[in-house]
């Protein structure tokens, strides 16, 4: 059990940081989407500005993990077309329901009902990807 | 103090979800949310339908417990942290959601017209709950991540794939934002 503690406590900042920040928040989806805000544009790329840092620098200093291995990161799959496409797809999901597979975990925590229908959903999509994907052009 | 109850600014919060990515890596993990997904089809038995969902998914329960953390932070974060001057968003965007019949924010992170519990009373709210769920769940799997995974934990591994999956992740939300949503409400 010990060994999840680092893992919930992980989430645990990730939940108040996202909410905190409204990251969460449909109608900052919306207010960024409208490109009415730089709110939401700040928080990604400090995020990506910071984690490009970190991680450059972890896998140059020879940096071990808290295991004592070497911090490998895997390279994504090489590919075009999967990745626009199924981004295209996340997308209008994303600015239709104003969250993402984050989010809708952290606002069915905090008790948003409503939410746990995006979640049958987000299953069901998954669970359509997985059967389907075979017959995908990836 | 105060300060801890209002909006976060980005800077900050933009900066702590990095140290959130960068302590999973020093785990030896990789951030990414939509994956949990995956591993709940799982659980709730998707592998005898489907190679996709079959592997170790009790070596992902790592993973499970970061959204386990997620649900009690937004539950701690609304409960005890939050302030009515909350969400406070351009004054045209409240406009044009006004024409939408979209209340406005007051301090509430979601509005009632799409989120409240009056929506389980409409046919068309719980389809537009659940399609965009589908497309949210859909999506991520064929891009192979969400915003964390590809947004966040790709790009700062200078990922061209994260690259295309982000510019599609605009596109969609652009389209949606700017041609379906107007058609919808």
């Amino acid at each position: 059990m010990s060994n999840y503690l680092k893992y919930l406590l992980v989430g645990f900042v990730f939940g108040i940081v996202l909410t905190k920040s409204e990251a969460v928040s449909w109608y900052r989806i919306y207010e960024m989407f409208q490109f009415q805000s730089f709110h939401m544009y700040g928080i990604i790329l400090v995020a990506i500005g910071v984690g490009t840092i970190g991680v450059q620098y972890m896998k140059r200093s020879g940096m071990k993990n808290s295991n004592g291995e070497p911090i490998v990161i895997a390279d994504k799959e090489p590919g075009s077309f999967r990745y626009w496409i199924g981004g295209i797809i996340f997308g209008l999901g994303w600015a239709l329901v104003g969250s993402c597979p984050g989010p809708i975990f952290i606002l069915i925590g905090a008790g948003f009902w409503s939410v746990t229908l995006i979640l049958l959903g987000a299953l069901l999509g998954t669970f359509l990807y997985g059967v389907l994907k075979d017959r995908l052009k990836h | 103090m105060n300060a801890l109850f209002q909006t976060w600014p980005w800077y900050i919060s933009g900066f702590l979800i990095a140290m959130v990515m960068l302590s999973l890596n020093y785990f030896g993990k990789v951030f990414g949310m939509s994956s949990n997904l995956r591993t709940l089809c799982t659980m709730a038995g998707a592998d005898k339908f489907a190679d996709f969902f079959k592997f170790d998914w009790k070596a992902q329960r790592w993973n499970l417990a970061v959204v386990v953390g997620a649900m009690i932070g937004g539950f701690v974060a609304v409960h005890y942290m939050s302030d009515p001057t909350n969400v406070d968003l351009n004054p045209k965007t409240i406009e044009q959601l006004a024409t939408m019949n979209i209340d406005a924010p007051n301090g509430k992170l979601a509005p009632q017209a799409l989120f409240g519990n009056e929506i389980f009373e409409s046919p068309k709210m719980i389809l537009i709950l659940i399609i965009g769920g589908i497309l949210i769940g859909f999506g991520s799997r064929y891009a192979g991540g969400c915003t964390s995974g590809h947004a966040i934990a790709g790009m700062s591994n200078l990922q061209l794939p994260s690259l295309k999956a982000v510019i599609g992740f605009f596109i969609g939300g652009l389209i949606m934002a700017h041609l379906i949503l107007p058609l919808i409400f």
